[in-house]
């Protein structure tokens, strides 16, 4: 008994208590009518859609800076690479490529500015990342509606300027990567025969192989980077200022670097979910990607102060399953609609708790 | 002791107010207001949005920064005004009383919502904004379950002007039964020569936000309100001078919460119409973002500052849309343009106050180790000298 005990402590508390009601949820969804299959089709999904996102906050808290509430600017430099790429006109998965790289200079370059503000207000980083995010949007409404874009597929059609709210990218690369290995068709869709309302139906279960390994990928990259002598660095700041100071380390310029890099983790991460969404999401979109991305790592098990690559598999996981698995489920179990409600609950709620745990003091 | 007039660091404190100044003074002729419907327009938001912003003085004063959760006394109102329309059907107790009752209901689940609000922030040591921000978003949360199912669910709803069809939940807007009976009490005309019309100004509101600047005022002489400041100024110095600093934490909250729900009974009567769902959303950004105009910072803020912030802040929201229209032939963008720079004073009063902060701490660091090189230097010198 003792040794269960520990080693729930282990994975911790909470993560374990909310993958044993979720899987509780999906072992009662048939009594409700609701497919197994398509549930764990739309979480995997869903997973490999938000991962990048939820990587990109790794670099902010393991150098101290906190959970990156900021995260709009990344995800807007990741929309207006977006679209540039096309406005040129690149499709498949060189557009789509070139999209994420060109997503990743813009972010690295707000990056160089936002971290160089968050370096002068050590202590109030989240509360300013907040408004900093906030503002940065409006920002971003006023240019969506006056840069020059001019493709027609992107502006709006009945004035011919200004951005779409919604762009379709099914003519540019939209699902590129969910349908690898054969970059055409459906990609791997594994068909599962299911008892749904009491008829025997077909189910498909489709993997989206190519952006799981990219999401893979990445979270290789950050694990590698925090194994390198400058990786150890910045985590040695943000467990220590002092210590880290003491040993030579300037603090400001990891703390800078670790800024640009969840910058421009958001950005790629937030062409990805176009990506995989089919669809680039203009004006306030970004602001309902700030709240359930620092959740996710939250649920994922991080603290304030650190976060490791397990965090973000899990808290992405995790996370996504709750959002996609209540609303089904439970709200044809007792015939409320109130998906929108436990939304709202759990992301704030796992951000409160997350803020009012003692955290060491450091620097 | 006779303070010296620092010209240096008053405009610094006044760069958010001039900035905002020189931004309207284009403003204003591109929008094509005339000033007297300028002028309704200011004094009407200035009786319907200053109370809120009061609220957020003594959280202030007691050290914890902006009280983003006002928005918890926000929803309280907005109970107590469902509640009070729900019970009050069919009685003739006319505006007042039902906003007297309104209060009455609200006023619980204010106190209530406070204290809960002060626990959670006094846990959060040092992050209390950003944790009273998102606290705000959490029982937003619990009251939309609160409005959208316990009403008709199990509370009963007997009113059905306010009930969705389906038989339960509040409906998205209902309009006030309450509407204005703060405001057309009254109402004082006043004419001003130059002016076409008569500039109407709802004169009891009126007397109702200086008793709450009053209220403010007195406290801050009191006995508690040296205690909020000293707990403000240092929590460890007022822990050693035997003060209870967790609950005067708890209380300055609760306090704030409580004046935010009289604020948002103002507002709604004012409006005539409520939001349910979405009402409380702006709350407290609009609040914050008009003291901070007005030159107040995340440490100090005034009565005065809540006047001229208020007035300046809301005269950029009513000519932005015009005179971004206007410029760019596009009302969007103004509208954008006014978010962006409610979120973008915000941004930039925290900034200015966080970085002053960083710098005082840095000059702390620099001039102990310049007293301790200097000390160094200076017992060299002497034993320099007592050597032969």
């Amino acid at each position: 008994m003792n040794r269960v005990v520990k080693a729930i402590d282990r994975f911790g508390r909470a993560k374990f208590i909310i993958a044993a009601f979720l899987f509780i949820l999906l072992m009662i969804a048939p009594i409700y009518g609701v497919s197994r299959v398509s549930t764990i089709n739309d979480v995997v999904l869903r997973f490999a859609m938000n991962g990048v996102l939820v990587l990109s906050m790794v670099p902010m808290i393991q150098s101290g800076c906190g959970l990156n509430f900021g995260i709009p600017l990344g995800l807007i430099s990741g929309l207006l690479a977006e679209a540039i790429i096309m406005e040129y006109n690149w499709t498949g998965a060189a557009g789509f490529i070139a999209a994420m790289a060109l997503g990743a200079l813009i972010g690295a370059i707000l990056g160089i500015f936002y971290g160089y503000l968050l370096n002068r207000i050590k202590g109030d980083e989240m509360v300013i990342a907040t408004y900093v995010g906030y503002a940065i949007i409006y920002f971003m409404n006023m240019m969506w509606l006056g840069l020059p874009f001019k493709n027609p597929a992107s502006v709006q059609g009945y004035a011919g300027e200004g951005l779409r709210v919604t762009i379709s990218l099914d003519k540019y690369w939209s699902h590129v990567f969910d349908r690898w290995p054969s970059f055409q068709g459906e990609g791997l869709v594994l068909n599962i025969p299911e008892v749904v309302n009491g008829q025997q139906t077909v189910q498909n279960l489709r993997i989206p192989v190519g952006t799981i390994l990219l999401f893979l990928l990445f979270c290789l990259l950050i694990w590698l980077f925090f194994r390198s002598k400058t990786g150890t660095a910045m985590t040695a700041v943000g467990s220590n200022a002092d210590y880290a100071r003491a040993a030579g380390i300037n603090i400001n310029r990891m703390r800078q670097l670790s800024v640009v890099m969840s910058t421009s983790l958001a950005a790629v991460g937030m062409v990805i979910y176009g990506q995989s969404y089919g669809f680039a999401q203009y004006y306030t979109a970004p602001q309902f990607f700030m709240f359930p991305t620092v959740a996710a790592i939250l649920l994922g098990g991080a603290v304030l102060t650190k976060a490791t690559i397990s965090n973000v598999l899990w808290g992405a996981f995790l996370f996504q399953a709750v959002l996609t698995m209540t609303p089904s489920i439970i709200n044809s179990a007792i015939e409320l609609d109130i998906s929108e409600v436990i939304r709202m609950v759990v992301t704030n709620g796992l951000i409160v708790i997350a803020l009012t745990r003692k955290v060491r003091k450091n620097g | 002791m006779v303070k010296k007039f620092d010209a240096k660091s008053f405009l610094r404190s006044m760069l958010v107010p001039i900035l905002f100044l020189i931004v309207i003074s284009f403003a204003i002729p591109l929008s094509g207001f005339t000033s007297s419907h300028l002028i309704k327009e200011v004094m009407t938001r200035l009786a319907r949005d200053s109370f809120l912003a009061v609220a957020l003085i003594i959280p202030i004063l007691a050290g914890m920064g902006i009280n983003f959760a006002i928005s918890l006394g926000a929803m309280s109102a907005q109970i107590g005004v469902i509640m009070s329309q729900n019970w009050l059907i069919g009685e003739k107790i006319g505006g007042i009383g039902g906003l007297l009752v309104a209060a009455l209901i609200a006023l619980p689940i204010a106190i209530g919502l406070g204290y809960f609000a002060g626990s959670v922030m006094n846990k959060a040591r040092g992050r209390e904004m950003i944790t009273s921000m998102i606290l705000a978003f959490l029982v937003t949360g619990f009251y939309q379950f609160f409005v959208l199912f316990i009403c008709g669910k199990v509370i009963p709803i007997t009113n059905k002007e306010i009930l969705l069809s389906r038989g339960y939940g509040i409906r998205n807007t209902i309009r006030l039964e309450t509407a204005g009976a703060f405001d057309d009490l009254l109402m004082v005309k006043v004419k001003v020569p130059g002016l076409m019309r008569p500039i109407e100004f709802p004169f009891f509101t009126y007397i109702l936000i200086a008793l709450a600047c009053i209220f403010v005022i007195w406290f801050k002489r009191t006995k508690l309100g040296q205690d909020f400041r000293s707990v403000g100024q240092s929590q460890r110095v007022a822990n050693s001078a035997g003060l209870h600093v967790d609950q005067i934490r708890v209380q300055s909250v609760m306090i704030s919460t409580v004046l935010a729900m009289f604020g948002q009974l103002i507002f709604l009567q004012s409006i005539g119409t409520m939001n349910v769902y979405s009402g409380t959303d702006q709350t407290s950004l609009f609040a914050a973002a008009a003291i901070l105009v007005g030159g107040a910072s995340v440490a100090k803020a005034t009565i005065p500052n809540i006047f001229i912030g208020v007035a300046l802040f809301h005269t950029m929201f009513i000519v932005m849309p015009n005179a971004g229209k206007a410029l760019t032939g596009n009302p969007a963008i103004g509208e954008y343009f006014r978010s962006f720079i409610s979120y973008g004073v915000v941004t930039l009063a925290l900034v200015m106050h966080a970085w002053s902060r960083a710098k005082a701490r840095d000059d702390e660091r620099k001039r102990l180790r310049r007293d301790k090189t200097d000390a160094a230097e200076a017992a060299k010198k002497a034993s320099a000298e007592n050597t032969p």
